[in-house]
C-alpha cells in the first residue's frame, strides 16, 4: 500500500503550444480512493496514464510511497490498470487474462491459480474462468478486467473511466461495487470519470479539473458547499448550480432590479461585479411581487422531490433556473412563481476571476 | 421461411455460378495433366514426363532451390517486417505514411525496371556471396513487400494494438513480451497469410529469376517447355499443386492453433 503524490507535475505534448496538464499538485493517502473528474480534454485522463507510466512526465514529480517513479517503465511501478475499453487479450481465457501480470512476475504455477480462482469468487466469475472475453457480456469482461488488476495485488489501481462502456442500469450497481470491494481491498486507488455523479458517490476525495489545471480537491460534499470556484461550482451537482450576474450594492447582490441578500464577509472582498451562486434546493418561494420572478416552462415531478424550469426576465439571470420544490406542490406550465434565498445558503464568485468569496 | 420463395433462384444460380467457375479452374489443369501423361503415338498413358521432373538433375535441383528460395525469403520478411509494423504502431505511428509507401513502392515499379536497376547491385552481392540462386532472397523479400505488408496491416488493423500494449505495460511486461505474447498472437492470421503470398509469388517468379540467370524452377520449366512440353506442363501443374498443398497446410496449422489454444 502506498501514498501517490503529483509533484508540480506537467505533461506537454512535442508542438502544442500549452501542456495537457500543469503543474499539477495533488497528495493522494493510502488506501484512499481520489476521482478526477472533468469535462472531455480537461488532463483527467493524461495525469492518470502520466501515473501508470504510459504517458511521459515533461517536468515535476510523481512518487509511489517514497519511490520516484517520475522515469520508471510502467511495469517497474507496481500499479494496476483498467482501462475503459478494457483491453482484455482476446487470444487468451479469462484465466489466463487473469493470471496475465503474475505470469510476468513469475509466481509459480500454484500460487498463480490460487489467486485468479480468489479474485474470481470475489467478482463472481468462477464459471467463466475457461471462457474468451469474446464470450462474455460488457459487465462480465469489465468484471474480468477488475479481476485482473486486483490478481496483482498492486500498491495502486488506475482506473480509466471503467465504467463508460456499460449500461446506465448495470453502471450504478457496478458503482458501488467497485467502491465496496476498493474499501475492502484497501489499495490506494486513481479514478477517472467525465461523469460528476460517479465522482461524488464513488470518491473519498475528488479532484477537479479543467484546461489541464486542478480546480480544487476535496471530499464530496465540500465540492458541493464550498466550491472554490465558479467552474467547479457549475460542474458540480446535478441538477446545476443556478448561477446569476450581479451587482455588489451594499451587502446585497442586486440581480436586475431585486436585491438578495449575501454573506456580510463576501461583500465586503468583493472589488467588481459578482456572480451568485444558488443550487436549486436554496430557492424559497415567497409571495408575489417579493423575489426573483420565474416563468415555469417545465415541471419534473419525481414524487418525493421535483424540479421547476422556468426563465425570468430579470437582467443577469441565465435562460434557465432550476428551483428544487416539494414533490405534493404542484406548479403549472406557463405559471409565474416568485422566489428568494437566504445569505447562508448563497455562493458569491467574483465574475472576473471566478474565485470564492463567501 | 424464407428460403422456400426466394431461396430457390438463389441456390440455382448458386450452383450454376459454382459450376461454371469449376469448369473454368478445373479444366486447364485436368487438359495439363492430360497431356503430360499422353503417350506419344499411342492412346496409352505414360508417367515419364512426371518422372523426370525427380530424375533430371536440372529440374529435381531447380525445386529445391525455389523451395529453398520460398522458405528463405518467407523468414526474412517476416523477420524485417512483423517488429518493424508492430513497433511503427506502438511507438512511431507517424512514421506509418512512409513505411507504407516504402513498402508499396515495389508494386508500382515493373519488375522489369527494379531488375535493370538492381543487376548493378549484384555484381557486387554476387562478389560478397557466391552466385548461388538463393541470393535472390534479397530481391524477392523487396518484391512481396507489398502483398506482405497488405496482409500484416489488415490484420495489426483488426485489432486494437496499442491498448492491447498499455494493458500488457502496466501490468508487469516488457516490450519484447509485449510483442511476443499480446500482439503476436493476435496477428497470427495476418502472419501467416503475409508468409503464404510470399512463398507463392517466389515460387511463381520468372522475371528476376531469368534476367538474372538463375536456375529457378520458373526458369528451368520455360526453357523446358521449348525442348520437352510434356515435362514443362508436369513441371507447371506440380508447382501448382505445391501451392495449393502449402496453403491448405498454412490455414490448416492456422486453424489448428485456434482450436487448442481454445480448448
Amino acid at each position: 500500500m502506498a501514498t501517490v503524490t503529483y509533484d508540480h507535475a506537467q505533461r506537454m505534448y512535442p508542438g502544442a503550444d500549452k501542456p495537457a496538464v500543469d503543474d499539477l499538485n495533488l497528495e493522494i493517502a493510502d488506501g484512499e480512493f481520489l476521482v478526477l473528474v472533468g469535462p472531455s480534454g480537461c488532463g483527467k485522463s493524461t495525469s492518470l496514464r502520466m501515473l501508470a507510466g504510459l504517458e511521459e512526465v515533461t517536468d515535476g514529480h510523481i512518487r509511489i510511497g517514497d519511490r520516484d517513479v517520475t522515469h520508471l517503465p510502467p511495469k517497474e511501478r507496481d500499479i494496476a490498470m483498467v482501462f475503459q475499453n478494457y483491453a482484455l487479450y482476446p487470444h487468451m481465457s479469462v484465466a489466463e487474462n487473469m493470471a496475465f501480470s503474475l505470469k510476468m512476475a513469475k509466481v509459480p504455477k500454484e500460487e498463480r491459480m490460487e489467486r485468479v480462482k480468489e479474485a474470481a469468487r470475489l467478482l463472481d466469475l468462477e464459471q467463466y474462468l475457461e471462457r474468451k472475453p469474446k464470450a462474455l457480456s460488457g459487465g462480465q469482461r469489465q468484471r474480468v478486467a477488475m479481476g485482473r488488476a486486483i490478481v496483482r495485488q498492486p500498491q495502486v489501481f488506475c482506473m480509466d473511466e471503467p465504467l463508460s462502456n456499460l449500461d446506465a442500469k448495470l453502471r450504478v450497481s457496478t458503482r458501488t461495487q467497485i467502491a465496496a470491494l476498493q474499501q475492502r481491498l484497501g489499495v490506494t486507488t486513481v479514478y477517472v470519470t467525465h461523469d460528476q455523479v460517479e465522482a461524488m458517490t464513488m470518491g473519498d476525495r475528488v479532484a477537479v479539473l479543467k484546461d489541464g489545471i486542478l480546480q480544487q480537491a476535496d471530499t464530496p460534499l465540500n465540492l458541493y458547499d464550498k466550491p472554490a470556484n465558479l467552474f467547479v461550482a457549475g460542474f458540480i451537482g446535478s441538477p446545476a448550480m443556478n448561477l446569476l450576474r450581479a451587482h455588489n450594492v451594499d451587502g446585497h447582490a442586486k440581480i436586475g432590479h431585486v436585491e438578495v441578500p449575501i454573506d456580510r464577509t463576501a461583500a465586503t472582498k468583493a472589488t467588481g461585479d459578482i456572480t451568485v451562486g444558488v443550487r436549486p434546493e436554496a430557492w424559497r418561494i415567497v409571495g408575489e411581487g417579493e423575489g426573483i420572478p420565474v416563468k415555469v416552462s417545465v415541471v419534473e415531478e419525481l414524487g418525493a422531490d421535483g424540479f421547476v424550469y422556468g426563465s425570468s426576465g430579470e437582467e443577469g439571470v441565465p435562460d434557465q433556473v432550476t428551483i428544487r420544490i416539494d414533490g405534493r406542490r404542484s406548479h403549472r406550465k406557463g405559471e409565474t412563481i416568485y422566489v428568494t434565498t437566504d445569505p447562508t445558503n448563497v455562493h458569491v464568485f467574483d465574475t472576473e476571476s471566478g474565485a470564492r468569496l463567501s | 421461411m424464407r428460403s422456400t420463395g426466394g431461396g430457390l433462384a438463389w441456390r440455382t444460380t448458386r450452383v450454376v455460378a459454382l459450376a461454371l467457375f469449376a469448369v473454368y479452374f478445373f479444366l486447364p489443369l485436368l487438359a495439363m495433366l492430360d497431356f503430360s501423361t499422353r503417350q506419344l503415338g499411342t492412346t496409352g498413358r505414360t508417367l515419364d514426363s512426371w518422372a523426370n521432373l525427380v530424375t533430371d538433375p536440372t529440374i529435381s535441383s531447380s525445386i529445391v532451390t525455389s523451395v529453398l528460395l520460398a522458405v528463405l525469403t518467407t523468414v526474412l520478411m517476416l523477420v524485417l517486417l512483423v517488429p518493424t509494423m508492430i513497433w511503427v504502431r506502438l511507438r512511431v505511428p507517424q512514421a506509418g505514411t512512409l513505411v507504407e509507401f516504402l513498402c508499396l513502392l515495389p508494386l508500382t515499379i515493373p519488375p522489369l525496371v527494379i531488375v535493370v536497376g538492381i543487376s548493378n547491385v549484384y555484381a557486387w552481392v554476387t562478389y560478397l556471396l557466391g552466385d548461388s540462386a538463393l541470393t535472390l532472397t534479397f530481391a524477392y523479400v523487396v518484391l512481396v513487400l507489398p502483398y506482405a505488408y497488405r496482409a500484416l496491416d489488415a490484420a495489426l488493423a483488426s485489432v486494437n494494438v496499442v491498448t492491447l500494449a498499455e494493458a500488457a505495460r502496466s501490468l508487469g511486461a516488457g516490450w519484447t513480451t509485449v510483442i511476443v505474447r499480446i500482439v503476436l498472437p493476435n496477428i497470427w492470421g495476418g502472419v501467416l497469410s503475409a508468409a503464404y503470398v510470399s512463398a507463392a509469388l517466389v515460387l511463381g517468379e520468372y522475371t528476376f529469376a531469368s534476367l538474372l540467370n538463375f536456375s529457378t524452377l520458373p526458369t528451368v520449366l520455360g526453357l523446358l517447355s521449348k525442348s520437352d512440353a510434356r515435362t514443362g506442363v508436369a513441371g507447371a501443374l506440380a508447382a501448382l499443386l505445391l501451392a495449393t498443398v502449402l496453403l491448405l497446410l498454412l490455414s490448416a496449422f492456422a486453424r489448428r492453433r485456434r482450436t487448442t489454444k481454445g480448448a
